[in-house]
């Protein structure tokens, strides 16, 4: 099955203040809201990076596909959560509803436990408005 | 389907490549890379294994203006042509708005296209979608082999084998040369942006 979501401006605009006020103001560098199809929604950033968001959202609905295959081969429906760990930066990936991703970058200064506290509370507020 | 959104006016529009393995999927983004640098923002992004072959898909895009008021982003896609990575081909296929067919022309590959077209037939209907109802256009690759003594397959059959009912456009080509690469890809461009026209409007 294939599910796309149509958003409207103010969809967009809401999903924006959420994700500024729940992530980028903790000191997440950047998001992107995306589809599985690798469509980026919405992309915020703190200014301080400067990443090929594109390519980024592309390789991560792969990944996110790969990785729900290896689940399902051990009998799991799917891994609703990823990390990525890096020296410098990390990247988490949750799942928002059937077709959407939240994909965050983080780096040291975020604690991973605070981080996906604020994840799980930015997509539930996301969650009410789609 | 394309994603539209309203508040930037932007409209991502993903195309794949489709095709049997080593049939020029990937010569095909490569030589639009370097063709159209100037208007590529990005780096191409490939996944290959140690043989240098597409494992996961080719990545690569670029604006190409604006249309009733929205920019248009186009991502171009290929898919990996071994028989054994049908998964992954699926995957790349998920949201696609456009197709480009890549055919060997070279003789001995007749039943490996149509088998690969047979392939993109039901890996599109399990996302519900019709092969006859999505922009494609059919690319006839490797018609510089010719030049080489290399037996290849006449337009005609290839026409037979693959576009019968089809009926979609068709180039004669050769990605490695890069004759009709960017008429392919004009072409695919405009069928689908004029698919999406009034979804715009």
């Amino acid at each position: 099955m294939e599910f796309t979501i149509d958003f409207t401006k103010e969809q967009i605009e809401s999903i924006e203040e959420i994700l500024q006020k729940e992530l980028i103001d903790l000191g997440v560098q950047s998001v992107i809201l995306m589809d599985l199809a690798g469509n980026v929604i919405v992309n915020l950033d703190s200014g301080e990076s400067d990443h090929d968001v594109f390519s980024l959202a592309a390789l991560a609905a792969g990944n996110y596909g790969a990785v729900s295959a290896m689940a399902n081969i051990i009998g799991e429906q799917e891994f609703s959560l990823l990390f990525h760990k890096g020296e410098e930066e990390s990247i988490h990936f949750s799942k928002v509803v059937d077709d959407l991703l939240l994909l965050t970058i983080f780096n040291k200064n975020v604690s991973l436990g605070f981080l996906r506290l604020k994840v799980g509370e930015a997509i539930k507020r996301i969650q009410s408005l789609i | 389907m394309a994603l539209i959104n309203p508040k930037k006016r932007e409209v991502q529009v993903k195309i794949v490549y489709y095709g049997p393995g080593r049939g020029g999927k990937t010569t095909n983004l490569e030589y639009i890379n370097r063709k159209f640098k100037k208007r590529i923002l990005n780096e191409m992004v490939t996944v290959k294994t140690y043989g240098d072959r597409t494992l996961f898909f080719d990545f690569l895009p670029f604006d190409i203006g604006e249309i009733k008021g929205h920019s248009i982003k186009i991502q171009l896609y290929t898919v990996p042509g071994q028989v054994k990575y049908n998964a992954t081909r699926r995957l790349v296929l998920r949201g696609v708005d456009g197709i480009v067919f890549v055919a060997d022309s070279m003789d001995l590959r007749r039943e490996m296209n149509i088998r690969s077209l047979q392939n993109l037939k039901e890996n599109l209907e399990a996302f519900n979608k019709n092969m006859s109802n999505i922009p494609l256009v059919m690319q006839y690759n490797k018609r510089d082999l010719a030049d080489e003594g290399i037996p290849i397959l006449s337009v005609e059959t290839l026409e037979k084998d693959l576009n019968n009912q089809l009926k979609s456009p068709y180039f004669s080509a050769s990605a490695i040369r890069g004759d009709n690469v960017a008429a392919t890809m004009k072409k695919i461009i405009a069928l689908t942006v004029s698919s999406l026209r009034k979804k715009l409007e």
